[in-house]
Formats: structure tokens, sequence, C-alpha cells
């Protein structure tokens, strides 16, 4: 459904690029999770795909149309983008934020319509935050905020659902909350799901493909046995780990003693 | 429609009540019951049987000039409303882009040097003029960013002040006078002339605003957030600005520069009744009419003279303002 062809990216005024050649494609109905160090490019990737940015060379077609070539409403449609950062100005209700969901379907000079807003309350009813409703979204949890902006994305009815490090500011229980719930939608609506993580083992957990992102370039691309492993992790994040096998899964585990050297990576 | 029902209908009937009270309110004094009479006459002037000099009164004086201060409030808490969703920032007034500083530069080159072009014209063109240049200014590879535009509206701001402050530098002190009682807004020249310009401009810029408020919701989302959901975000920003400089160029051509309305009428609505767009929009129009209407019944009446109105509607909103905020604690800042 998704593809990408040799996509080449780099800001205008800098001659380094950060994509280069980034070539892969995704199978419908598939989770799929790009891993990748801080800098790697994966948020570049990830603009370039929801069509914000254009890539100096190279195509992303979806169902072998050019999404650049779409206009805003268009692409809404095809793909629906749950954000990391977010910081709403005003206090809108859960109701508010995810009809927000509909404005690829409403014209320009018309609000929604009364099928909008059975849209929006079944996206609701499918995430399971009906209690919220009518709670100003500033005024609840993170994980909360993270399953309103999950409702709003599926209230845009697009085939493909891209999340952008879903888990990035959640405790521990919310982030397996959060992907059990995305992966569990994705199931019963068919959708197909293209996801950033920083965590290995989360995305072991939850992808049936990894993508491992060095550079701006792919390093791996694949199966989740096939990819995680021991040497890759140690080639793209620098970092010596021990893949454990417990009960047919893999688990990586950081030998926190020989981290190499000390710097941190910058982020983009 | 589904929250508050009762405080929204409040709202929307506000400019009525205000507009009915204020027709009898003034230096000559008229009973409800010639008001009726007058407003029949209007409409079936076969059935006149009212004494001619309270009708030129109620409808001739007081019925345009509350019709225009309607008008005005709609224009600038509309617009209000508008340019605060798009900027996602609730301190915004619609004079950000430079038109108050166009207007009075208008104003006061119609005052001191060109006497025979009305100020009204001269305060529509370079109101409008000053948002073009601070738009042009901030125009960047075809892109129109927030923080650029607001940031030119300021600079523009200030240099069109600069120029005013020549104007009444060099001007004599009659002359000084009257740009400066036009600066502080007034409804005292009101005439169903003025009131029929109002109503052609102020339709042509809040009608779009109106019809595309629910929208404003997601433009209020951050620019690539916006973009992600489906809208076209340059193409309605430049939408949004331009429909609702005209509004405010007309508001201000036909009574001068009148602030806080738009600044603070949109937040007090949000605090009452919610930031959703699709109601705050319609809401914030008729408070803004009905808050303008009641400032102006005080500006003519609380002395022998016309208060500037723009003075009343700060003396009036500030404490109010304070009021709710303390009330509503962190909550009232839009978080």
């Amino acid at each position: 459904m998704l593809e990408l062809k040799e996509v080449y990216f780099g800001h205008r005024h800098s001659k380094s690029e950060i994509l280069k050649g980034i070539e892969f494609s995704l199978r419908e109905g598939e989770m799929t999770t790009i891993l990748g160090p801080n800098g790697s490019g994966k948020t570049t990737l990830f603009k370039c795909i929801c069509g914000l940015w254009e890539p100096q060379k190279g195509s992303i077609l979806f169902n072998n149309k050019d999404i650049l070539k779409l206009t805003f409403e268009q692409r809404a449609r095809i793909c629906a983008v749950v954000p990391q950062e977010h910081e709403p100005p005003f206090p809108y209700s859960v109701l508010d934020a995810v009809l927000m969901g509909r404005v690829s379907r409403v014209s320009l000079f018309s609000s929604p319509s009364k099928s909008d807003y059975l849209k929006a309350e079944e996206a609701i009813d499918i995430v399971g935050i009906n209690h919220l409703k009518d709670r100003p979204y500033t005024k609840i949890s993170g994980g909360e905020r993270q399953l309103v902006l999950i409702a709003r994305a599926l209230a845009q009815e697009a085939p493909l659902l891209v999340l952008d490090e879903p888990t990035s500011h959640l405790d521990f229980r919310n982030q397996v909350l959060i992907l059990n719930k995305v992966k569990e939608i994705a199931r019963q609506k068919g959708l197909t799901v293209l996801m950033t993580l920083h965590d290995p083992n989360l995305a072991i957990l939850f992808s049936e493909r990894i993508i491992m992102l060095k550079e701006g370039v792919i390093f791996a691309n694949g199966l989740p046995q096939d990819v995680i492993t021991a040497d890759n992790l140690k080639n793209v994040y620098k970092i010596n780990v021990s893949i454990i096998n417990w009960n047919g899964t893999k688990i990586v585990y950081p030998e926190v003693s020989q981290v190499f050297g000390s710097e941190v990576a910058i982020s983009h | 429609m589904t929250k508050n029902p009762i405080k929204k209908i409040a709202i929307i009937i506000s400019p009525l009540v205000a507009g009915w009270f204020s027709l009898f309110i003034g230096a000559y004094h008229v009973e409800p019951f010639t008001v009726l009479k007058a407003l029949g006459t209007m409409l079936f002037p076969f059935l006149s049987t009212a004494d001619m000099q309270e009708m030129a009164i109620i409808l001739d004086i007081r019925l345009p000039r509350i019709i225009l201060a309607g008008l005005v409030g709609i224009a600038l808490s509309g617009s209000g409303v508008a340019l605060q969703g798009i900027f996602r920032n609730p301190l915004i007034d619609p004079f950000i882009l430079g038109i108050s500083a166009g207007a009075a530069l208008g104003c006061a080159l119609s005052v001191g040097f060109f006497p025979e072009l009305p100020i009204q014209i001269m305060a529509f063109i370079f109101s409008l003029l000053a948002v073009f240049l601070a738009y042009i200014i901030a125009r960047t590879q075809g892109e129109i960013s927030r923080l650029p535009l607001v940031l030119t509206g300021i600079i523009i701001s200030a240099l069109f002040t600069a120029m005013v402050s020549i104007i009444k530098f060099l001007v004599d002190p009659h002359r000084l006078q009257s740009i400066v009682f036009w600066l502080m807004g007034s409804f005292s020249l009101s005439d169903w002339k003025l009131v029929k310009i109002a109503l052609a401009g102020i339709l042509l810029g809040c009608l779009p605003i109106f019809l595309m408020r629910w929208r404003l919701n997601a433009m209020s989302m951050a620019e690539d957030e916006a973009k992600a959901l489906g809208v076209n975000v340059n193409r309605d920003r430049i939408i949004y600005i331009a429909v609702s400089s005209i509004a405010v160029s007309v508001a201000v051509s036909v009574s001068g520069i009148i602030g806080w309305v738009g600044l603070m009428v949109p937040h007090l609505i949000r605090m009452m009744t919610g930031p959703d767009h699709k109601s705050l929009v319609p809401l914030s129009m008729t408070g803004g009419a009905a808050f303008m209407i009641f400032s102006d019944t005080i500006a003519r009446n609380l002395t022998s003279f016309d208060i500037p109105v723009g003075i009343i509607t700060a003396i009036i909103g500030a404490p109010f303002f304070v009021y709710l905020m303390k009330r509503g604690g962190k909550e009232s800042w839009g978080r």
C-alpha cells in the first residue's frame, strides 16, 4: 500500500542529507516499527510520509499514487497521524478534539454534520474513553491524551495509521496499554500501522516487521526475530546488548557496564 | 448548543436586550411605548401617529447609532476570535497586524494634510495597507508562519505610530485635537449612511469567519498537526486574515479605534461557554455587539457630552476581566 522509492531528503540550506535513499514498502494490515537512535532520520522520514516535507529525490507512493500530488484533504483521508508532542492552546473537550479528525471530510464553509459526530463518538467508543467525552482534554493524564489522539486519528477513517513515538511521554503501564490498544484496533479495523519506538523490547512485542534506521539509511528490514540481533543493535545504537530467549520471545538486555563511551547523541 | 444552553441563548439575544434599553436611555427622555410606536412606524409608515420630534430622535439618531455600535462590536470580536484561533494565542487582538496604527496614520494624514480626503476612506486604505505590508514582509519562501507575522505586525505598528506622532507634532493644536478624538473611537457621527457602509463591509468580512468557524478548532493545533489533519493551513490562514482585516478596517473607519473589545469579548465568552469555535464564534459576535452597545450607551449618557467609547470599553472591561481571571485561576488563560 505505501511504497517509498529511493527517498533522499536534506534541508534547504544544509549540505548534508538526512535521508539517503530510503526504500521500503508496507504491506496492508501489517504493523511496522521503525527503530533508530536520535538523529537517525525517523522524524524526518515521517514528515516526508505525511507530505509535510518534500524529498529532493525519490517518490512516496500510496496505492501507486504520488502522495505529494494529493491535496491536504486527500492525504488526510489516506494517512492519519498521531503526533508525538501535543500542546493544545485551548481546553477543547475530548469530543471536540476527536471531532477535529473529521476536518478533511467537512467542506470549507460548513460545520460537522450529525454523521461526523457519530463517527467521532464511534472512535471514542473503540478506544474506550467514553467516560472522558466531555472532559477538557487539557486536564486528563498523558496516557489518556494519547488515547484521545488515537481516537482522533481513527475518526479520520484512513487506512494508514502513523504514530510518532506514541510511548515517549508515558509510564511503563501506559506504554504497554497504548501499544496493545493500537494493535487491537489495527487488527479489528484492518489498518496498516507505521510507528517509531525507542525500546527494542516493545518493538519485538508489538510489531510484525521492524525497520532499523542508521544515519539516514535503512540498516535492517525484516521480521523482529531477524532484525533484533545483538550485532545489529550494537552497530546502530553503539551499545552492547545481550539477547535472552525466553518462552520463544527475545528480550534485549543492555550491558550497562560496557556502554560505549559516554557521549549522548544529539536529538533532532 | 448541547452544553450551557441557557447561557448561550442569553448571549445570543443580549444585543437585542442591550439595544432595546439603549433606545430609550438618553438626554431626551422617551417612554418605552413611544419607542414601540416609532419602531412600528418605521416598519409600517402608513400608520404614523407618533410625534415627529420623538420619532426623529429614536429613528434617526439613536437607532442608527445602536446598530452601528452593534456592527462594530460584531466585527471586532468576530475577527478577534478568528485571529486568536489561527495564532493559537488568547492574547491576540484584531489590531495585532497593524490595523489600528494604519488607520491612525490614515486619519492623521487626512486631518493634517489632506482635508479634502475623507477620514474614513483614508483610515480604511491605510489599515489594509498596514496588514498588507506586514503580510508581505512576513512571507518567506511562499510560507506564512505565525511568529514572523505577529512580529512584522508589531514592526509596522511601531513605524506607522511614529509617523502619526510626527504628524501630531507638526499640525496645529486644533487639528491635533480632532486626530486625538478620532483615535479614541466614537459613535457620535453615526447615521444611516454609515450603517449601510458598515453593514456591507462587516458582512463581507464576518460572514466567511462565521461559515468557516468550526475549522478554527483544527487551525489552532500545531501547524504540522493541522496539515496532517487535512487543513490547507496556508490557504485558510490567508482567508481568515484577509476577511478579518476587511471587517476590522471597515469598523475602524466608521468608528475610530476602539480597543479591548476584540481581545476581551472572545476571552470572556470562552471562559463562560468553552473553547469550541463552532459556538464561540457566533457567541463572541453577539456578545461583542451587546458589549459595544452597552458601552456606547454609557459613553453618551454618563456626562453631558459624548465620552469616546474606547475609554468606556477599557474602564468596564479591565475590572471585569480581572474578576473573571481571578475567579477562574490558571484555567482562564486557556489551559
